[in-house]
């Protein structure tokens, strides 16, 4: 394996990443795991592993990003999700785009110009209701796990509209229609589209520069990817790695810090 | 009795007010003595003008707590044609300034809570909920406020004011003035004006009789152009900043505009506001800027967010960003010109018809524009305040038209100008490192 040159960790609020990246910038170690309660011994562990595969961490530059990227004491630099995500995507399609990265208790839509830069950027609002956290939040109340939710609003294709405005108004619109009779499968197209609808009005406010690129943990629900190509008409196209593109991000702006 | 009350009046309004200010001065040369100075790293310490202000503030504040004896007061919107009140010696009190001097103690959330209780909805605005939760409780931080013998309230800033002002013409069974302001777009036509004008007219003889004499025309003329020339100094002080470094960031200003809103048309705040107008000039001369290494210039738009502002001008000044001005602190200046002593009553129409709140979102975004350029600025910060629904609405657009035409970045934050309930530090700092980042460090 080659030496790795840098290093970038991304510790979100669901997850939390560790990218290491060789000379030329290619990904040659990565590591992700659900967010611990004390994440800063998780970093530790994370670190320690990191030095496993290089032998030494000494003079490796780290930089953090993520909700807790001040955690990371470690780190040369701090910087946040939307440079990051910004680089990291830009490295995997050099061209102009919207980045949407839905993550777990924050979504974004990133706006990047044909020189990698961003343009303009809009994050979710102080509600969840656009983020994982929404489809989390309902996956317990219908009985359904949270990786199989997507495949279950796909298996229908009616399906029942539901707020888009509030996690907590949502769960009781559910809790309503599950006591009417309403499928579940009805109700969960319902809630996916609510959520696309929402991160919709964020990417209109940026404004959709093709191609419409996708990352982060929700990518992995193949109903929001097909709604998200319903709602705005566009081909949606999603990096190898969709969860690693805030850490990889890191790793490249730490890479530039080693050449410094 | 009236002999006592008069002396306490003295007592408090007078020497209280002297020791104040002589206590203020002592306390900042101990801090030099001491060697205990200003304690930021990023930010210049507040002009010397500063303990001044607050002497001003603190002794209208301690004139208020006897002004139900010793005359009549008014209580009035910010935006109302308060001169000839002021001319008929009514003590004027601003709710609006009594709720942002909650929301920099920190207890608007607690006072509010208080006309929430009441059944006032959350999603009113947060300074309504705390004038009214403070008039309902008695809770404020200074102690006591007079009450009102008048209401005075002008549509020419929102509606919610109107309806705010009911509340409390019912409460405290007094009159209520309305000037009812009609919304412009680009010119006032006259008859708009002529509308204000005789609304006024209307109001002077009700005014007179709670006051218990008639306006007299020299006074209202004296009172008119006090006002003008603390507006134009404050027009002045505001324009100063377009030097680099700026002497003052909005945060300042946001501080030392009290004098303008709440002391209007006395000789004090013109003496004052020329006195700061010297004091900048001195830190221009010095090459002073109120942020010690200032690299970048923001526009900020709204109502400041009054519980946060030294947390977010620590922000900024570390990363040498400065708040070099504001559509806020400039609205108490911009009308400066429109005053005209020689036609009192016409010209408070012509002034109180122009504020920027009762203009279109266009007129709004080519000021914004303006100002860009005029303060060499290479980003905004728009405010949209969950309270301030006037001054909020259209701030999507007016961002995207600045990004689109002037390629500068513009962000949109989202908070509450009075209940930390609204806001949220960590999505807010979130938001600004990431608008921080993309100004190009």
């Amino acid at each position: 394996m080659p030496a790795i040159q840098s290093l970038g960790i991304d510790v979100g609020s669901t997850t939390v990443k560790i990218v290491g990246l060789d000379a030329a910038g290619e990904m040659v170690w990565h590591m992700l795991e659900q967010a611990e309660p004390r994440v800063e011994h998780q970093i530790e562990r994370f670190l320690e592993l990191a030095k496993g595969e290089t032998l030494s961490l000494n003079g490796i530059p780290l930089v953090s990003t993520g909700y807790g990227r001040k955690l990371v004491k470690q780190a040369n630099r701090q910087v946040t999700e939307i440079t990051c995500h910004a680089r990291g995507i830009f490295r995997e399609f050099p061209h102009s785009g919207t980045l949407v990265d839905i993550g777990g208790q924050d979504s974004k839509v990133i706006g990047i110009s044909s020189a990698g830069k961003v343009v303009d950027f809009m994050m979710n609002d102080k509600c969840a209701a656009g983020t994982g956290r929404f489809l989390e939040n309902t996956s317990s109340r219908l009985g359904v796990p949270l990786e199989r939710m997507g495949e279950e609003a796909l298996s229908v294709s009616e399906e029942h509209p539901i707020s888009s405005t509030c996690t907590v108004f949502a769960e009781s619109e559910i809790i309503s229609l599950l006591a009417n009779g309403t499928s579940v499968a009805v109700i969960l197209r319902g809630l996916h589209r609510s959520l696309v609808k929402r991160i919709v009005a964020m990417i209109r406010t940026v404004g959709i520069v093709s191609p419409l690129m996708f990352s982060g943990g929700v990518v992995k629900n193949p109903a929001i990817t097909q709604l998200l190509e319903e709602e705005t008409g566009e081909e949606v196209v999603m990096p190898q790695r969709p969860q690693l593109m805030g850490a990889y991000g890191a790793a490249l702006i730490a890479l530039e810090l080693a050449g410094d | 009795m009236k002999t006592i009350k008069k002396m306490r009046y003295n007592w408090e309004a007078s020497v209280l007010g002297l020791m104040f200010q002589l206590n203020q001065k002592q306390k900042a040369k101990r801090r030099v003595k001491s060697g205990r100075n200003w304690k930021s790293e990023y930010l210049t310490p507040p002009l010397d003008i500063a303990n001044k202000s607050k002497m001003l503030v603190a002794r209208h504040i301690l004139r208020g707590r006897h002004a139900n004896e010793r005359g009549k007061v008014a209580w009035v919107t910010s935006g109302a044609p308060a001169e000839f009140l002021k001319a008929l010696g009514f003590y004027i009190l601003y709710p609006e300034n009594h709720a942002a001097i909650c929301g920099t103690a920190r207890v608007a959330e607690e006072i509010s809570s208080e006309a929430e209780n009441a059944g006032y909805s959350r999603d009113l605005c947060s300074y309504a909920r705390t004038d009214i939760g403070s008039v309902l409780s008695g809770k404020t931080p200074i102690k006591t406020i007079p009450k009102p013998d008048i209401l005075l309230v002008c549509t020419n800033i929102c509606q919610t004011v109107l309806h705010w002002y009911r509340v409390l013409a019912h409460h405290f069974d007094v009159p209520l003035i309305l000037i009812d302001a009609p919304f412009i777009y680009t010119e006032a036509s006259d008859h708009s004006i002529e509308f204000i004008k005789r609304q006024i007219e209307e109001a002077i003889p009700l005014a007179e009789k709670i006051a218990g004499k008639s306006l007299d025309p020299q006074k209202f003329a004296e009172v008119i152009n006090l006002s003008r020339d603390a507006s134009m100094l404050w027009m002045q002080i505001l324009d100063r900043c377009q030097h680099r470094p700026a002497p003052i960031s909005a945060f300042d200003q946001f501080i030392q505009m009290a004098p303008i809103v709440e002391m209007r048309g006395e000789v004090e705040t013109v003496d004052f506001y020329a006195e700061m107008l010297h004091e900048i000039d001195q830190r221009i001369a010095q090459g002073v800027g109120a942020v010690k290494n200032e690299k970048k210039r923001l526009l900020w738009d709204n109502l400041p967010i009054w519980y946060r502002l030294r947390y977010l001008a620590e922000f900024l000044g570390q990363h040498g960003i400065v708040i070099a001005t504001s559509t806020y602190t400039n609205a108490w200046g911009e009308l400066a010109d429109l005053y005209d002593p020689e036609k009192p009553l016409e010209s408070a129409a012509r002034t109180y018809i122009y504020p920027m709140l009762n203009r279109g979102a266009g007129d709004k975004l080519a000021k914004m524009k303006r100002m860009i350029e005029d303060f060499h600025l290479d980003g905004v910060i728009l405010h949209s305040d969950r309270s301030c629904k006037p001054y909020s609405i259209g701030q999507m657009d007016q961002r995207d038209r600045i990004i689109k035409d002037l390629e500068i970045p513009a962000l949109l934050l989202e908070a509450d100008h009075n209940d930390p309930r609204s806001y949220s530090e960590e999505q807010t700092t979130n938001r600004l490192e990431s608008f921080v980042e993309g100004l190009g460090f």
